[in-house]
């Protein structure tokens, strides 16, 4: 299972578009992916409820992991999004 | 509403505008499906509320084809929670203690949505959001129609309880003529819609559910109310009102001044080159703010190499040849983290290390930038200026201006967002070209109340005197010196406010595209001698509340003598 902490990047923390779009790859990624807020519970990162209801601000820690053989690589990608400003 | 005699309802406005017209309500909810046993069995209820969720999810998005926009992807996240998997759990849960599909539907959404209505602000106002989907599928299961917008043959005012993205996209705008909400604040739907369209809406309008059908309203954005039974005097006024903004719409772009002539140059705000025609059509006298974060933001985990740069700034530049572009550099920090500039966990972001002070601890990314800025000016016609963030001291003043000076910069100024640069502007000024005060951060710091914080956003309001008293210092400061002072944050898109600022002493306003019109209309109404009494007035007051009122009650006896 690999896992990665990262900073959250939207000004809009992560709802609305960011939550959709992070959500529709963590869903198309395959892998059983999980998001936590900091050291809370994990939530399946393929649920945009589970995800909004975090209630994940911008500057936020979060933490992902991911099950199978390209675990690594669905959370380079996943990553990607988290860090990056859609709301620009 | 029962009684004719006019009443005002108070709320939030969206933009500027005016509009009369009679009221047509958004029908109430579904009631709540009745907690009874189930007749038709598990494996029955769980097959129908399938296919209606699905079936929900399949119209969502097929309306965000529709919608297009800013829409699709409210409507698109709309058929994800129809399909989201902890919904679906929650449901078989449901379906497993016996209930029926409804009832099911029902209380799984309510679960989230109860949720999200307690973390509030935004999250508070997703809830409708949720709301609308769960309403959409028990009405499918019933066979009934959804509620929504309703569809008279007349234009109409529609008054709502908030509106969800799916109503908003099967509004016939043809026929609003304005938006009335009771919930909702300026985050929602209803005025991202407005703002978006152009609809005139008061969005937030706590008694807006005491107007029955068919009430006659005038609904006026810029002062957030809503007069329900109008007289025939505040209707003739409200026409009045419609017909200077239909004609100051359409009246040929000028360059903006006072009713004396004193000349305010109106400028864009862009955080990109692509708007760039887009304000030169609306008649921005040249770029006051063009932020840089997003080329370095795309450029992913290192900065721009000097020719990406500098092929994007030509290309700015080239949109208002012989105009001034005034460009920021980078302004990255903890709000707007890049990780090859600051990547340490900060407790107060908004007191750390960012703007200037953060390329000041990476100056090669600061003079690659300049560089970049500097040959761009050399191929093209524009008159650029460069100004560098969140600047505090006259020290740093003079390092900014030092060093964009060794790479070719030829008019190099700062940002006043912090209440000490600005009571020093005498100093600062005499160290660089030119100021332009950033509102947004410098009412942040003068209250100490968070910008992303919306517990504290009633402190954030920039007709605080105590920000206008630092304005006007840099105003004094920058006519005693003989230097430019821009103003280039939401405030200058106010158009009472932006009178205000320039009585303070700004020489030239910044704003999004959209503000222009009004501006120059206000503007185009006082002299220098009543914008300084205005000021003076905002000066006098208490507070951000009492500095509006007094400056809009004044304004109002301005425009009554001249009539």
């Amino acid at each position: 299972m690999a896992e990665r902490t990262v900073r959250i990047g939207s000004s809009h923390g992560l709802h609305a578009r960011p939550a959709k779009l992070f959500t529709q790859a963590a869903s198309a990624s395959g892998s059983k992916v999980t998001l936590a807020k900091g050291s809370g519970k994990p939530i399946n990162a393929a649920s945009i409820l589970g995800v909004i209801s975090l209630g994940v601000d911008h500057g936020d820690y979060v933490t992902l992991t991911a099950d199978g053989d390209n675990a690594d690589k669905v959370l380079d990608e996943l990553v990607e999004l988290l860090v990056t400003d859609h709301d620009e | 509403m029962t009684s004719s005699a006019p009443t005002i309802l108070a709320g939030t406005g969206i933009g500027q505008g005016v509009a009369i017209g009679v009221v047509a309500r958004m029908s109430e909810p579904l009631p709540a499906p009745a907690d009874s046993p189930s007749t038709h069995g598990q494996a029955e209820e769980a097959e129908r509320a399938r296919t209606s969720l699905g079936t929900v999810a399949r119209e969502l998005e097929s309306r965000g084809q529709a919608a297009g926009g800013a829409a699709r992807d409210v409507l698109e996240a709309q058929a994800m929670m129809a399909e989201d998997p902890m919904l679906s759990e929650a449901i078989d849960d449901a379906l497993a203690a016996g209930k029926t599909a409804e009832r099911a539907v029902f209380e799984a959404f309510a679960s989230f949505r109860d949720q999200l209505a307690a973390m509030g602000g935004y999250l508070g106002e997703r809830a409708a959001d949720l709301d609308d989907v769960s309403q959409r599928v028990i009405a499918d299961l019933r066979g009934v129609a959804a509620p929504g917008v309703p569809s008279p043959e007349h234009p109409f005012v529609l008054v709502a309880r908030d509106l969800a993205p799916a109503d908003t996209a099967m509004l016939d705008l043809g026929k609003v003529l304005g938006l009335v909400t009771s919930d909702g604040g300026p985050t929602s739907h209803t005025a991202i819609l407005a703002r978006e369209k152009s609809i005139v809406a008061v969005v937030g309008t706590a008694d807006a559910t005491q107007l029955a059908d068919g009430t006659r309203v005038i609904l006026d954005a810029a002062s957030g109310t809503v007069i329900a039974n109008p007289t025939e005097e505040q209707i003739a006024d409200a026409e009045r009102r419609i017909a200077e903004r239909q004609a100051a719409a359409v009246a040929p772009v000028t360059p903006g001044a006072l009713a004396d002539g004193t000349a305010i140059p109106l400028l864009a705000n862009l955080g990109s080159s692509a708007g760039a025609q887009a304000a030169a059509d609306a008649g921005a006298e040249g770029v006051g703010l063009f932020r840089t974060e997003f080329l370095f933001l795309d450029a992913g985990g290192s900065a721009p190499t000097i020719e990406q740069q500098r092929e994007h700034y030509v290309r700015l530049l080239q949109a208002f040849p012989g105009k001034k572009v005034v460009v920021r550099v980078l302004d990255a920090g903890a709000d707007k983290p890049l990780a090859f500039l600051n990547d340490a966990h900060e407790e107060n972001p908004a007191l750390g290390l960012r703007g200037l002070r953060a390329l000041r601890a990476s100056e090669d990314i600061l003079r690659e930038q300049l560089t970049a800025l500097a040959e761009a000016d050399a191929q093209t016609q524009a008159e650029l200026w460069v100004m560098a963030p969140m600047v505090s001291t006259v020290e740093e003043t003079r390092y900014f201006v030092g060093v964009a000076r060794e790479c070719g910069i030829r008019t190099a100024g700062v940002m006043v967002e912090v209440p000490s640069a600005a009571l020093m502007a005498d100093r600062v000024l005499d160290a660089a070209d030119f100021a332009s005060i950033g509102t947004n951060d410098l009412t942040q710091y003068t209250l100490a109340a968070d910008r992303m914080l919306g517990s504290v956003a009633a402190l954030q309001d920039p007709w605080h005197p105590a920000v206008l008293r630092l304005v006007g210092e840099v105003g004094a400061a920058g006519a005693a010196a003989g230097k430019p002072v821009g103003i280039c944050g939401e405030a200058a898109a106010d158009p009472l406010l932006a009178v205000v600022l320039v009585g303070l002493g700004a020489t030239s306003l910044s704003m999004s595209t959209p503000a222009l019109t009004d501006v120059r209309a206000s503007l185009l109404t006082y002299t220098l001698d009543e914008a300084r009494r205005l000021a003076g007035i905002a000066l006098a007051a208490d507070g951000a509340a009492e500095s509006r009122a007094a400056v809009a009650a004044a304004a109002q006896t301005l425009k009554e003598a001249r009539s």
